[in-house]
């Protein structure tokens, strides 16, 4: 049977070349300072080191586990960067770059890593939401969310939108395909954001799709766009057209970030089982710093000294990572049954008591349960 | 004042009362609206609050939940029809991994006082899929409150106090009792009517202590007028998760002897659980085994079969005999 869908290459919104050259593109102007790009080049390291030194604190066994976003960090930065303050935010489990552009602490994503907390931070001092493991789950979230804006009546220019981010595995998922479906019929203000890293764990994105990703919201009913996700400057400008689409009641949209995910699946996962070294070649040329880097090195928008300072706030930011990380206390045994349920539950009361009294029966050898 | 309300009635005006009461009281699910629900007991909703507030869904269960989440997020209380039992289950992911959980991942600073309607249990000659108890899968599951009613009185006090609470609930509603009638004060105020984790004795006895729920209720009090040998004591469980296991261990106490009965297979069914429980908080007062009767570990039968399947009145009889017969 032949396939129907066209086969012209999908245009690739872009705006700064890999090799670090600026073209306008006609849909998306973007409006940035100096300043505000140098800045998005310190979130760029800031969150690079994040990552580097969360990887290293696992292999000291100082993490049970860390989700990599290494390769990502212009399509979470460039997006996040595009969030207004009320607007609402829900990751998935590796978007620790958008975490950063919302003032989530960093010892607060390693909490969860580290096997301390589920949660971590609270999620509307932020306008983030807690990470979310099973895969696409969000999706809907975010759409119920969405709906409750439309129902609150805070569209418009000072209303909020809502972004969700999964990766292209999660665009098999029923609950992704569904929440495109609520999103759709309901115009609800929801901008879903696929990182299409090309891998789910060892699955390549032919496993998941025929047909480029970003193409698939149009038979749901909106439009989807293609983006370069290691352009830091074309995802800012591309979420903040889609976010003001959805402030303004156009409904909702589908941005591919398309990106590479240069790391392993997570600590855990080892790529070199699936994939070869050429791929990962092929995509560090397409570094998203580098271009960054060049870009305004070469339009002489930062100095050797700007790079510098970078370079040593991000030292000191992998210093804080480590010395907070190794501070973070153990929650206490009781601590299973904290907030279980929001009103009184005689049920957990009594288990906690009966592991409470049990704990204590070891009393003088360790009251506190074996730590 | 008192009015006469089925239990599909005393519903719809329970949440008619919680829709007046709180404007974030949202009703959700598959053709809730114009249609007022496949059995009506969203009956007139959408006319008066508004597609805004009486959502019809696309059918698709997993985002009924899945959005309701999002909407409760937004500080809204959900409640959502599941149009049937065996139709829940597209949901379990949403229910079970993200409802149930986000309250202690967040914390306890996120609240998620959503609320599942689901019609359940056989007796109505449906076609497969319409007669399923799968009460056991939530009441396993830590993070879910978990009821059920068997008059019209707690459907119309329980549903509303369900949606007052602050943790998502599990409301399942006895689908072949939605017409059964009586009397119910519509005039009280939430907080005086009976706790909703509260079990209710619907008929005391001396001599054995017979627990239901749900659409059992009915068949357990009958069973209990139809024994002239023996005083059965009837409980109404009312919350499935937790269990009133006070009520329930005091009548034991009492009688010395239990029978559970429920629709639901009983292996690893409610009744094993208050089995296993009642034998350890009432061991020295059993002068029997505790007997459970429910359905049978099968999958529920096409409908020409299910009087077989059901526990009726003999069947409940029969159990209590064999507690006496030890």
């Amino acid at each position: 049977m032949p396939v129907t869908t066209s086969h012209e290459e999908p245009e690739l919104i872009q705006l700064l070349t890999p090799e670090g050259e600026f073209k306008e593109h006609p849909d998306y102007p973007l409006d940035i300072s100096a300043e505000e790009m140098r800045g998005l080049y310190r979130d760029l390291a800031l969150v690079r080191r994040l990552d580097t030194e969360a990887v290293a604190l696992q292999r000291q066994g100082e993490l049970g586990l860390w989700a990599s976003l290494l390769g990502q960090e212009a399509a979470q930065v460039g997006s996040g960067r595009a969030l207004r303050p009320n607007d609402m935010a829900f990751p998935s489990y590796r978007e620790h770059g958008v975490a950063w552009c919302r003032g989530v602490a960093p010892k607060d994503l390693l909490a969860l890593f580290r096997g301390v907390t589920n949660g971590g931070w609270n999620p509307d001092d932020h306008g983030f939401h807690l990470y979310t493991i099973v895969i696409g789950t969000q999706a809907l979230h975010a759409t119920g969310y969405a709906m409750g804006i439309q129902r609150d009546g805070a569209l418009g220019e000072d209303g909020s939108a809502v972004i969700v981010y999964f990766g292209d595995g999660a665009t098999s998922q029923g609950d992704t395909n569904e929440a495109f479906v609520y999103a759709a019929v309901n115009n609800a203000p929801v901008v879903f954001f696929c990182q299409n890293n090309q891998w789910a764990i060892s699955e390549p994105l032919e496993r998941q799709s025929r047909v480029p990703l970003y193409r698939r919201a149009e038979g749901f009913g909106f439009p989807g766009v293609r983006v370069d996700g290691n352009d830091v400057l074309a995802c800012l400008a591309v979420t903040r057209a889609a976010l003001h689409n959805a402030r303004e009641g156009q409904g909702p949209s589908l941005i591919e970030a398309f990106t590479y995910r240069m790391g392993a699946h997570t600590t855990s996962d080892d790529p070199t089982r699936y994939r070869m070294s050429a791929e990962l070649e092929e995509w560090k040329a397409k570094d998203p710093l580098l271009r960054l880097h060049t870009f305004l090195t070469r339009n002489g928008l930062a100095d050797e000294a700007f790079f510098a300072a970078v370079e040593e706030e991000a030292g000191r930011l992998g210093e804080r990572i480590r010395t907070e990380c190794r501070a973070l206390p153990d929650p206490a045994p009781l601590d299973i049954f904290h907030e279980v349920y929001a009103e009184p539950h005689h049920h957990i009361d009594r288990q906690r008591a009966e592991f409470a009294d049990y704990l204590a029966s070891f009393e003088g050898a360790d009251a506190e349960g074996g730590r | 004042m008192t009015t006469k309300l089925t239990i599909g009635k005393a519903i719809n005006e329970g949440l008619r009362r919680a829709m007046e009461d709180d404007p974030k009281v949202l009703v959700m699910g598959e053709d809730v609206g114009r249609l007022g629900g496949v059995f009506r007991v969203t009956d007139g909703l959408h006319k008066d609050f508004g597609a805004d507030r009486v959502i019809d869904t696309p059918l698709a269960e997993s985002g009924i939940i899945g959005t309701a989440i999002g909407l409760a997020l937004r500080g809204y209380r959900p409640v959502c029809e599941i149009q049937f039992d065996g139709f829940f289950f597209p949901a379990t992911n949403q229910t079970f991994t993200q409802l149930a959980k986000m309250h202690q991942r967040s914390g306890g600073r996120l609240r998620l006082p959503v609320v599942l309607r689901i019609p359940y249990g056989g007796g109505i000659g449906a076609v497969e899929h319409h007669s399923e108890s799968p009460e056991a899968y939530f009441a396993h599951t830590a993070g879910l409150r978990v009821v059920t009613v068997a008059n019209p009185e707690d459907a119309y006090w329980m549903v509303q106090q369900a949606i007052a609470c602050d943790d998502p609930v599990v409301f399942f509603e006895p689908k072949r009792r939605y017409w059964d009638k009586a009397d119910v004060d519509t005039t009280r105020s939430l907080t005086s009517a009976a706790p909703m984790g509260a079990a209710r004795i619907a008929r005391p006895g001396q001599d054995v202590t017979l627990v239901a729920y749900g659409p059992m209720v009915k068949t357990a009090l009958q069973a209990a007028e139809a024994d002239t040998d023996h005083s059965v004591e009837v409980i109404d469980l009312r919350s499935l998760s937790p269990i009133d296991y006070d009520t329930v261990c005091s009548s034991v106490r009492r009688t010395g002897r239990l029978v559970v009965a429920h629709e639901a297979p009983v292996s690893s069914g409610l009744g094993a659980e208050i089995a296993a429980r009642v034998t350890e908080e009432c061991f020295y007062h059993l002068e029997a085994p505790v007997v459970r009767v429910g359905g049978f570990d099968t999958p529920y039968p096409p409908s020409r079969l299910e009087e077989h399947y059901l526990p009726d009145l003999d069947r409940v009889l029969d159990g209590v005999d064999r507690t006496f017969a030890f």
